[in-house]
């Protein structure tokens, strides 16, 4: 049983809402193993962090977006990086990072809300599910080890359920407190100049979201406040990061680029910060859905539906990127428009869980997503 | 604003709490040529271009050596037919060697007194009893800029603002331009060290043996263009490569080809002059002839520069600009450039002529302040009389003018249009907060602000640090308030 005090004494200082009500879900041995899942608020472009460059259509399809994987450093021959990644391109060099490419959840429409329930709640269809498979993930533990943690202000939809689960806001970032941004700016209401300049400066800090801000050390900041919490052995054992700001409309090779920047050092930052603990941590990072394969009119893309989904850890089967492309010519586009879903999301999640945790994939599955359709837990994720 | 917050922000670096500006203005700020100084104890160890060249010196040699190093293999080879070939580079090469270790020394002092210069500079800046010098000290520094972006040049950028700007900032424009040109700091910077005359002793000899030695432009053309007459100021190309001509020879002991190849005496990083560098032969510029005479062919060109019409109108357009607006009112320009050239460029007589101007008494504030204008006047607001040193090179490195370092030789810019960006305000803004946090309790920032501002805060400004969440949030209010971006 974890209690406030003992949790703080374990490195998480500040607000945390605790009380815990743990029952055996099935009887689960003792893990040492550590689960991160990061998600990507916004739709993140799978096809800008991911290149399909081998793909002959990626190129003019993609027109300017396409220039940040003119180097020509490509993983295997089809897919490349965005130069952004270094922490990452370390990763799948060292066998610890995997991709899957033109994975989706069951959800087909294209709200950001609506998607983000289903890829949370793990259901068929947005808000059918009154849980999230993150929280039923945790019932799959040994009750004692069964401790969640969100590093947000709230918990998440994932992270709700059953199983009570803390939270922990990092308050100590260097941004200007948003109640102090507001102040300047009826400060300034009457300056024709600094107005003007203050309405641009809070537009920027809207689009490029918390990831790109501070050159990332925002990000950086977050990663290593999840691994200081999860890496002590009576630490959580799952932990949610949420990251916003990929809903890239527009200049998207600049924002995305930011993004990206923040992902990598939040990612470097985790693994430096868990030290031998990586070997037994798993890390997800994931999006609702996709954007669309051609740019739009303001440099930018828009809602789409297939994406890209990453995974690293110690135990993790790297150096692989799982993709059964169904090409970007617009024959093969989903709804003319968007990159084609071919792999199940919700099986990718069920299967690097299992192998990650030990637990039979179909036992898995069933706890995860049972309500989510039909399912196939994606195995060998894992080094056995 | 009133003449007291026109003195103390406008011409001064920004109030401090307590400070105290007597009825008239104006007097107060001439006074003030009476009471700077020039060397205030705070920089009695303050790094020197000595130094500096001592450790570039280092620095240079263990370069050579390792090219030297790098030559090497064909040797072992020659002595060793029978063993294997080894080929050396960098990574082969045996653990770290003397010589390396000393030049990572060296280069680190550099960088240190780097750091340790800027937080002199600020120090001086919060605590002086002669703010308005002060900021003519930083108008001149950036006006000969220097930019500390190389090993060459790191290590020199504090002792060339203290050694070179600082004693003459209340004496002739003629000795201060004097001072810069033969220091090691510019003389490195703009590569003047290394220029060799054509026909030089050294340059036809290199010639002779089918190595090119020759003139560096660099200087000769931006003592033109930005120390003295100014661009497109009616000199020519010609009128460059003819000055260039002139000045070699001016080089720096101890550092670089230059002095080297010239057998150059002086202790590293005196200026010296040598004369095997020199190319023989009168030089017309600009319609002059100079007979050739050593090192004072090129000192009589600066003379007549210093003193040239050109140089007082592209000197006062630059102070009209830094004191009065961005596009600098003719009249203003027109009394203080006549100030300039009946004086013969004594500067205490130029300044007094800008202090006398009306233009520079509107009330309105038509100056944008600086990064590091806004970082002064902050932390004299707040009463502080030093922030560690690292914190001062990362506050205005986060803020967009990291000290000494403009990039290029034509200094930072001087207009809102480079300073007042978005991004720019958000990280006063976040600045600010900091400052606030650190600040405690101590400061009301609605008496503060009244202090600070002697009867200019508008009421807007009043009401919007009266009505804040948190004595720390007023303060943060106060720092980034209309009235305090401005000058």
């Amino acid at each position: 049983m974890l209690t406030r005090r003992h949790l703080v004494a374990t490195g998480a200082l500040g607000a945390l809402s605790l009380g815990f009500a743990p029952r055996i879900a099935f009887a689960a041995a003792p893990t040492s193993k550590r689960f991160v899942f990061v998600i990507q608020r916004g739709a993140a472009d799978g096809l800008g962090t991911l290149a399909p460059v081998g793909d002959p259509a990626f190129a003019p399809a993609r027109g300017v977006l396409a220039d940040d994987f003119a180097t020509g450093v490509t993983l295997d021959g089809m897919f490349a990086l965005h130069p952004a990644l270094t922490n990452i391109a370390g990763l799948y060099r060292s066998g610890e990072g995997l991709f899957a490419h033109a994975v989706a959840s069951p959800y087909r429409d294209r709200s950001h809300f609506d998607g983000q329930n289903v890829l949370e709640s793990g259901g068929a269809a947005a808000y059918a599910q009154k849980d999230g498979w993150l929280n039923r993930l945790l019932a799959a533990l040994p009750h004692e080890q069964a401790r969640g943690i969100a590093v947000a202000a709230t918990v998440p939809m994932a992270l709700r359920g059953r199983i009570e689960v803390a939270s922990y806001a990092p308050s100590a970032l260097p941004d200007a407190s948003d109640d102090l941004l507001a102040r300047v700016t009826s400060l300034y209401a009457s300056d024709p100049q600094l107005h003007g300049l203050w309405e641009q400066a809070i537009a920027t800090r809207a689009l490029t979201g918390d990831l790109a801000a501070d050159n990332g050390r925002n990000a950086a900041a977050t990663g290593a406040l999840a691994a200081r919490l999860i890496a002590p052995a009576d630490g959580a054992r799952i932990a949610m990061v949420e990251t916003g700001g990929w809903d890239t409309h527009a200049q998207q090779r600049g924002r995305l680029a930011g993004q990206l920047r923040g992902l990598d050092a939040m990612i470097g930052a985790l693994k430096t910060g868990l030290g031998p603990v990586w070997a037994d941590t798993m890390v997800l990072v994931a999006t609702e859905f996709g954007r669309t394969v051609t740019v739009n009119g303001t440099g930018g893309t828009d809602h789409g539906t297939a994406s890209a989904a990453m995974l690293f850890g110690g135990g993790v089967k790297g150096g692989r990127v799982l993709a059964d492309w169904p090409g970007l010519a617009t024959a093969s586009l989903y709804e003319g428009r968007d990159l084609r879903p071919t792999t199940s999301l919700d099986g990718f999640i069920a299967g690097a869980t299992a192998g990650h945790f030990g637990i039979d994939p179909a036992r898995m599955t069933a706890a995860l997503f049972a309500n989510a359709g039909p399912v196939k837990a994606i195995e060998g994720l894992v080094r056995a | 604003m009133t003449d007291a917050a026109i003195a103390l922000n406008r011409f001064g670096l920004g109030a401090r709490p307590g400070d105290d500006v007597p009825g008239d203005a104006r007097r107060w700020l001439v006074a003030q040529f009476d009471s700077f100084e020039p060397r205030p104890a705070l920089m009695a160890s303050a790094p020197t271009s000595r130094q500096a060249a001592q450790s570039l010196s280092e620095y240079q040699q263990f370069r050579q050596q390792v090219r030297a190093e790098r030559r090497e293999p064909a040797m072992v080879i020659q002595r060793e037919p029978a063993g294997p070939r080894r080929v050396m580079d960098e990574a082969d090469a045996a653990p770290m060697g003397d010589a390396e270790r000393v030049a990572i020394a060296a280069r680190r002092r550099n960088r240190d007194a780097y750091t340790s210069a800027v937080g002199l500079r600020m120090n001086a800046a919060l605590v002086s009893p002669a703010p308005f010098v002060e900021r003519l000290v930083h108008f001149w520094a950036n006006h000969f800029a220097i930019s500390a972006d190389s090993m060459r040049a790191v290590g020199f950028a504090g002792p060339f603002e203290f050694e070179a700007i600082r004693p003459h900032v209340l004496g002739s424009f003629r000795d201060m331009l004097f001072a810069v040109e033969q220091h090691p700091a510019m003389l490195m910077y703009l590569d003047q060290a290394q220029s060799t005359g054509p026909r030089s002793m050294l340059g036809s000899r290199a010639a002779a043996n089918g190595r090119k030695l020759g003139l560096n432009e660099n200087l000769a053309r931006e003592i033109m263009e930005l120390h003295t007459l100014g661009v497109r100021a009616g000199y020519s190309q010609t009128d460059v490569t003819e000055f260039a001509k002139a000045m070699t020879g001016w080089t720096v002991g101890g550092l670089g080809r230059g002095a080297r190849l010239a057998g150059a005496d002086g202790r590293a990083g005196d200026f010296v002059f040598a004369d095997r560098l020199h190319e023989p032969g009168a030089r017309s510029i600009m319609g002059k002839s100079y007979a050739d005479g050593g090192v004072r062919q090129a000192s009589s060109v600066l003379d007549d520069l210093a003193a040239h019409p050109a140089t007082a109108k592209h000197i006062a357009t630059k102070l009209v600009r830094h004191f009065i607006a961005d596009d600098p009112p003719p009249a203003a320009v027109a009394r203080v450039e006549a100030a300039f050239l009946e004086s013969r460029g004594d500067l205490p007589i130029v300044y007094r002529a800008l202090v006398a101007s009306p233009e520079a008494w509107a009330p309105a504030p038509a100056k944008f302040k600086t990064p590091w204008e806004w970082s002064v006047s902050t932390m004299r607001g707040l009463g502080l009389s030093e922030l560690g040193t690292p914190q001062t090179v990362g506050l205005l490195q986060q803020l967009g003018q990291p000290t000494w370092r403009p990039g290029s030789p034509a200094g930072w810019d001087d207009i809102a249009a480079s300073w007042a960006g978005p991004d720019a305000i958000m990280r006063r803004v976040e600045a600010a907060e900091r400052f606030a946090s650190r600040a405690g309790t101590e400061v009301d920032a609605r008496a503060r602000a009244a202090a600070l501002f002697p009867g200019t805060l508008t009421p807007a400004t009043a009401q919007a640090i009266a009505r804040a969440e948190s004595p720390g949030q007023g303060i943060a209010l106060m720092l980034v308030a209309p009235e305090f971006m401005r000058r």
